[in-house]
């Protein structure tokens, strides 16, 4: 154990640094769940990419540095207490990405990351459907493949596609075999969100802005070229192997532990007349601390897969971990803010509170996406602790 | 940067794993509690002879001159059975006392004898209020009004005080202080009771993540087994939503653990809120453990036949042990609260 960078991760990390110092927008972009803030982070993307931060662990051929999963962190911890925008392209780069890298055919990932690196190609997600959440194996859309073999096409509808208002493609599992049943059948599918048949309905989110959305299938053709992985094997590319690092890179500590700082500067700020509830001060102690257990838990995990480790099934509690972090940290903001923690933002008297409760309004999501927390907590009871599934 | 512990750290820490699930079993320790010192001399040779009293000795003392990073490993397993030996309070409190105090007479009467396994040393704070396992120490270095003390078994007079947990044995000490063998007064005393105070946190909240990681075991078995309404009740999802709870928290009390520990065996200037950092967190996880593997437990969890209860006292017992909440609380926001600070993403390391 060696709890010391070294001097290139160090240089690496001022290298990171002055870069961003450079060219961080000085004016706050725009949310990009509105259409002139979405372009506004495409091009930022496209920035990133110049100058060869757009996604720094790809290799070089495709326009990363080829980094390691500790300069990662150092990157995130850089882009963070930048206060960099956030990536409107975090589907393609941190989830797709990766599974193309591991299961694309040369042809699709020529075609498919560089337009994803350099944000001319957004992308949202399809799994969700209305009657499959929680249980993703009861997907019912469906890809039919065409008798001469030449595309697919699907019916059926997803959901809660997040950025899928203004983004270019979409990724998801689509039902191959009709005759096939839960995991079996499902095929992963990329399909462009211009073609014909595709009517995309936005979702006002709980901030009111369209973040997610609907998007219906109505007769769609999409080249059987879009397929990624084997016909019938959806569910184990979803699933890839890499499904940790893929979490890894998608909830970095760093966002984390500038909330945490950010929390503390608001108590200390606001201390005198929030001391009366003592429990505010050890809320705020404890955000800081978790904060920290959190990236404490990552570094660990990233220099154990570094030397060759493998994910154990522990990995299936960080989604709990830092989704619980994130409410508490932002429901221990409010009540700092008292009365002017309802304000929203544009309100003349709102100073800059609005981004806590923005903050809080979207932590609301956390125990909820990407699996929810239930779930989790029976991944880890059944896979982690062995206990009986029935 | 390299969180991770050696091959050869985690390759012993397995044998001393299998040692102590070997050999303090909880039958193993119902048979302790029923003698009169509840402590045995052929456990504690057999413990010397694997080398772990003698794991933090110098090596000029016939140790092997290792750190606060070599044992935190091993005091989570010593946790997981419940050891009631004071391995830890002679290995990594009494052994870093003798070597830094100072004393080179003293320490070198007393470090060869603790390598060997021949003597067990033990030290008491006062932030402890009384001495564990006062009786059954060669020697024993007390605090008192900020001064350190050595003392021989005849200088003191115990009163022994029961614990909720049978397997701990406190006492309250009486000495003539002067009379005894003043070994550090002023700031080198209260450097030594710093670092002694966050030695046996570290070890404590070690323990207490090996307490949680029983407990869960222990409530996995068990519900496994147990059936109603035709299935375990390990099945249900309100009983595995109780153990996932301890589980999670648990993977994120280990990383603060042994970041202490690492920054305790490197005196780093922070190692102080490091260790209470890892105290407070896990004492709660292992508090959270008890209350929901007495739960899934049912009736059982609430007698003295089952194992349960052993370590779930022990668990109560560690909560205010080297500084309850309060104080390492106190620790952490002395320094996150103070001016200039350095919070936030890339101020971890």
């Amino acid at each position: 154990m060696n709890l010391n960078y070294t001097p290139k991760q160090q240089a690496f990390r001022e290298e990171v640094r002055s870069w961003l110092a450079a060219n961080v927008p000085v004016q706050a972009l725009q949310s990009f769940d509105t259409e002139e803030g979405f372009q506004q982070h495409r091009e930022w993307e496209a920035k990133l990419y110049e100058g060869r931060w757009g996604m720094i662990t790809w290799p070089e051929a495709m326009g990363g540095r080829g980094a390691d999963l500790l300069e990662w962190l150092i990157f995130e911890e850089e882009y963070y207490a930048a206060g960099a925008p956030l990536r409107v392209n975090q589907n393609g780069i941190f989830l797709l990405g990766p599974t193309l890298m591991e299961y694309g055919t040369e042809e699709q990932k020529q075609r498919f990351l560089t337009g994803m690196a350099t944000g001319t190609d957004i992308w949202c997600q399809g799994w969700s459907e209305p009657n499959a959440g929680s249980d993703m194996a009861a997907i019912r859309s469906s890809a039919t493949l065409s008798e001469d073999g030449s595309h697919y096409v699907i019916n059926g509808q997803k959901t809660w596609s997040t950025r899928a208002v203004w983004a270019d493609w979409c990724f998801g599992m689509f039902r191959t075999d009709p005759a096939s049943e839960r995991h079996r059948g499902l095929t992963f599918i990329l399909v462009p969100l211009n073609s014909e048949g595709i009517t995309v309905r936005p979702i006002p989110q709980l901030d009111g802005l369209p973040g997610f959305a609907e998007i219906f299938f109505d007769n769609v053709k999409v080249p059987v070229d879009c397929r990624l992985g084997g016909e019938g094997e959806g569910w184990s590319v979803a699933m890839a192997t890499a499904g940790f690092e893929r979490g890894l890179m998608l909830r970095s500590p760093a966002r984390f532990q500038e909330t945490a700082r950010r929390l503390v500067e608001l108590y200390r700020a606001n201390q005198q007349h929030v001391d009366d509830d003592p429990s505010i001060r050890d809320a705020v102690m404890r955000a800081y601390l978790d904060a920290e257990a959190y990236c404490l838990t990552t570094y660990q995990t990233a220099c154990r897969l570094m030397q060759g480790g493998k994910i154990g099934a522990e990995a299936s509690t960080n989604k709990i971990f830092w989704s619980e972090l994130d409410l508490q940290m932002h429901a221990t903001a409010l009540k700092i803010l008292q009365c002017r923690g309802e304000l929203l933002p544009e309100g003349p008297d709102a100073g800059d509170v609005g981004r806590w409760l923005d903050g809080w309004l979207f932590a609301q999501s956390g125990p909820i996406y990407a699996g929810t927390n239930e779930i989790q907590r029976n991944i880890i009871a059944e896979r982690l602790l062995g206990m009986p599934r029935k | 940067m390299d969180f991770t512990f050696s091959e050869d750290q985690l390759l012993f820490r397995d044998s001393v794993r299998d040692f102590l699930r070997a050999e303090i079993t909880p039958q193993r320790n119902r048979e302790l509690w029923l003698t009169d010192t509840g402590r045995c001399s052929a456990l504690w040779q057999q413990m010397a002879d694997m080398g772990l009293c003698a794991l933090t000795v110098p090596e000029q003392y016939g140790g092997m001159g290792m750190s606060e990073l070599d044992f935190v490993l091993l005091a989570e397993e010593t946790g997981y059975v419940a050891l009631s030996e004071p391995l830890l309070n002679t290995a990594l409190l009494a052994t870093p006392l003798l070597r830094d105090c100072g004393h080179a007479a003293l320490a070198a009467q007393w470090l060869p004898r603790i390598a060997s396994g021949d003597a067990r040393v033990i030290v008491g704070l006062e932030i402890n209020t009384l001495v564990e396992d006062a009786h059954c120490a060669d020697l024993l270095i007390l605090e008192r009004n900020g001064a350190l003390y050595a003392l021989t078994p005849d200088q003191v007079q115990l009163r022994e005080n029961p614990s909720v947990d049978p397997g701990r044995k406190l006492f309250a000490v009486e000495f003539d202080g002067a009379k005894a063998e003043k070994i550090a007064e002023g700031e080198g005393a209260l450097a030594l009771i710093e670092a002694a105070c966050n030695r046996g946190a570290l070890a404590v909240a070690a323990q207490a993540l090996g307490l949680a990681q029983r407990m869960i075991d222990i409530s996995v078995q068990y519900t496994s087994e147990r059936k109603q309404f035709g299935a375990p009740i390990g099945s249900f999802q309100a009983v595995k939503h109780h153990m996932a709870n301890v589980a999670y928290k648990l993977e994120y009390a280990k990383t603060p653990l042994y970041r202490a520990a690492y920054s305790l065996a490197n005196s780093r200037p922070q190692a102080g809120v490091h260790v209470s950092h890892a105290k407070l967190v896990a004492c709660e996880v292992a508090d959270l453990a008890a209350k929901n593997s007495i739960q899934v437990h049912g009736a059982m969890g609430y007698t003295w036949e089952v194992d349960l209860h052993m370590f779930m006292k022990r668990a109560w017992a560690f909560n205010s042990s080297y500084g309850a909440a309060g104080f390492h609380k106190a620790r952490v926001a002395q320094r996150i609260f103070s001016d200039g600070a350095l919070l936030g993403a890339g101020n971890t390391f």
